[in-house]
């Protein structure tokens, strides 16, 4: 059974949840942006819950089933077409062999996520399906999808039913405008004033057009003040220079102390740019969402917020399997 | 040396050893990193060592930050105690300066150069003190480097001048970064020089180019079977001018799969280098070609 791929929409890649333990020779951890709809699409379709799945951004691809299917869409309001008539996401629906599975424009969100029963089985590179276009590593053929490709997906358990649904409080999507993402202070903060970091998280920022798995890019808001200093030697004379360092996944680093970055799942794993601090865990699936434009405010948490709002996620994970189960 | 920790969120601890690059720092974060992977502490799901810093990330659920923190905090001063004495690898890595590649492509992003009527070379040289472009190839080339970090994309390490700092090379980005570099480019980028794993975007002054793969996400290079990067935090560099022939005679080599990278084992002491530099460094150019 393969899934042919007749228009490749934007970028889209094949996805699970990750490949760890390689970040130290500059290997992100790669996988789903949002990692929760990854999850509730392979659910709904009878998956493990971190089977490879299709992330598509923005746009939706056109793909043609050589087999009968079982397949979820979740994420992204990226309303799918099957033959031409309309399906609904976040829900289970069977796809016959030879029909073509297409998509309508983007209501809302940014990623789209396309599970089909037995998943994508491209081969596993180092633990994991997930691509790392950088690198040309893993997914399908190191790369995002073109038109052409030929999928090969894996045998279908037995649990792969039709016209299953998450409830709208379980899918974990972005709520509210503008959208708030929770940060803690730190990594290289003393670098600003104080003025500086309280104008950080009191203004507003948008997405900028430069969004995606690598970082989120951000502007709008006010361009940050720096403390003085002697250039450390190795770490280069613009003041929002440092030594080459690690940077933590969902860091905000702030090159000439004018646009935020935030390092999303496909990170450069360091460098020569200060961080203000990183946003917690649990908001970075909500970044994945997030489209250009949109209106964004960092929220100042300590540490016994962000293991508090973890452990609600974790909790909000726990009842989608619940109810898939 | 005082390092800082930092949490980064709620899954990373970050540690600046020293602000400054030095091989003191760098030789800590390698120690403590080291230390911390023989650890094996549960909940511990990467440890990266850096240039003059280090990062461990976690998982939250499994041991609680401000425990693993205590327990960095424990093996950082108990490092203060060790040798600075690491049982490491010597590299040659054949370049070709001047090469035609990065010369089309430093004069394609020319107006985002601080010289927009020299090349990186002649700009790298003037602004170091050297007279000619060959005296800069040769300061570049005389000494070896230590793989100070790898990272930033797959594989791409970080390298680290093995001379005292007042000889240390040193120039800045390019003002503003290029959307190109061609893959395998050396490059150079405040006191650290770097190989270009892949093809992409760069900010670094670009000097010349290798023939030998470091990364191979195919893995079919074969001595990237094992592994499909080549450079380990640690490594030591020694670079090797070669002439356009040996340049293509190299890349027909590795294309045929004959390509044997020259690579010794070797133990490197940190107070014994200090001594005396450059003697160290005629050593360690002796276990590489085998006097």
């Amino acid at each position: 059974m393969a899934v042919k791929v007749l228009k490749p929409g934007l970028a889209t890649t094949v996805q699970d949840l990750g490949r760890p333990g390689y970040y130290h020779i500059g290997i992100p951890l790669s996988g789903a942006m949002d990692r929760h709809a990854l999850v509730a699409a392979n659910l709904l379709v009878g998956n493990d819950a971190g089977a490879a799945v299709l992330e598509a951004v923005f746009m939706g691809p056109e793909l043609e089933f050589t087999a009968d299917a079982t397949v979820a869409i979740t994420g992204a309001e990226l309303p799918p077409k099957l033959d031409g008539e309309p399906r609904e996401t976040w829900t289970s629906f069977k796809v016959k062999r030879g029909q073509i599975l297409s998509f309508d424009f983007l209501k809302q969100g940014a990623r789209g996520y396309v599970a089909v029963a037995g998943g994508i089985d491209v081969p596993v590179v180092l633990g994991s399906r997930s691509t790392y276009a950088l690198g040309a590593l893993g997914g399908f053929k190191g790369r995002k999808l073109e038109a052409g490709d030929e999928l090969p997906i894996g045998s279908a358990g037995a649990t792969g039913k039709d016209g299953r649904s998450v409830a709208r409080d379980l899918r974990g999507q972005p709520a509210g405008m503008p959208t708030e993402l929770r940060a803690m202070p730190g990594l290289y903060w003393h670098r600003i004033t104080e003025a500086a970091g309280d104008g950080f998280f009191s203004d507003t920022w948008k997405v900028a057009p430069e969004a995606d798995r690598i970082g989120y890019r951000f502007k709008g808001g006010k361009p940050l003040e720096f403390v003085p200093r002697e250039p450390p030697f190795g770490a280069g004379s613009d003041p929002s220079n440092i030594t080459d360092a690690c940077y933590p996944y969902g860091s905000i680093q702030v090159p000439g102390g004018t646009e935020p970055i935030v390092l999303h799942r496909d990170a450069v794993s360091g460098g020569g740019y200060f961080m203000v601090g990183t946003v917690i865990a649990a908001d970075m699936d909500l970044i994945g969402q997030l489209q250009p434009n949109t209106p964004v405010k960092f929220v100042k948490v300590d540490m016994n917020q962000a293991l508090a709002a973890r452990k609600s996620r974790s909790e909000l994970l726990g009842k989608l399997h619940s109810a898939l189960a | 040396m005082q390092t800082r920790f930092s949490f980064g969120g709620d899954e990373h601890i970050f540690a600046e050893v020293g602000e400054a690059m030095s091989l003191e720092a760098f030789f800590k974060s390698l120690f403590i990193t080291n230390a911390v992977r023989d650890a094996k502490i549960r909940g511990v799901t990467e440890i990266c060592p850096a240039n003059a810093s280090y990062q461990v990330k976690f998982d939250p659920d499994q041991i609680k930050p401000d425990d693993l923190l205590t327990e960095l905090k424990r093996l950082d001063s108990a490092s203060e105690k060790s040798e600075p004495v690491i049982k490491t690898r010597i590299i040659e890595i054949p370049v070709l300066y001047n090469d035609p590649w990065t010369h089309e492509t430093l004069m394609r992003f020319r107006e985002r150069h601080q010289d927009p009527n020299g090349t990186d070379l002649e700009y790298a040289a003037r602004i170091n003190g050297l007279d000619s472009v060959d005296a800069f190839i040769k300061a570049h080339s005389s000494a070896p480097w230590f793989v100070s970090m790898v990272g930033f994309v797959a594989g791409l390490p970080f390298l680290y001048q093995m001379v005292e700092r007042k000889r240390q090379l040193q120039a800045p980005k390019y003002l503003r970064p290029r959307t190109d570099t061609p893959k395998l480019t050396v490059g150079h980028g405040g006191c650290f020089s770097c190989i270009y794993s892949v093809r992409g975007a760069g900010g670094y002054q670009m000097f010349g180019i290798t023939p030998m793969p470091i990364y191979d996400p195919n893995q079919n290079i074969s001595y990237l079977r094992d592994f499909m990067c080549l450079f380990k935090p640690g490594d030591i560099v020694k670079w090797k001018p070669i002439d356009r022939a040996a340049y293509d005679a190299a890349v027909a080599d590795v294309d045929a799969g004959r390509f044997a990278p020259v690579i010794r084992d070797v133990s490197f002491s940190l107070t014994e280098f200090n001594r005396d530099v450059d003697a160290y460094n005629a050593k360690l150019d002796g276990v590489l070609h085998g006097r």
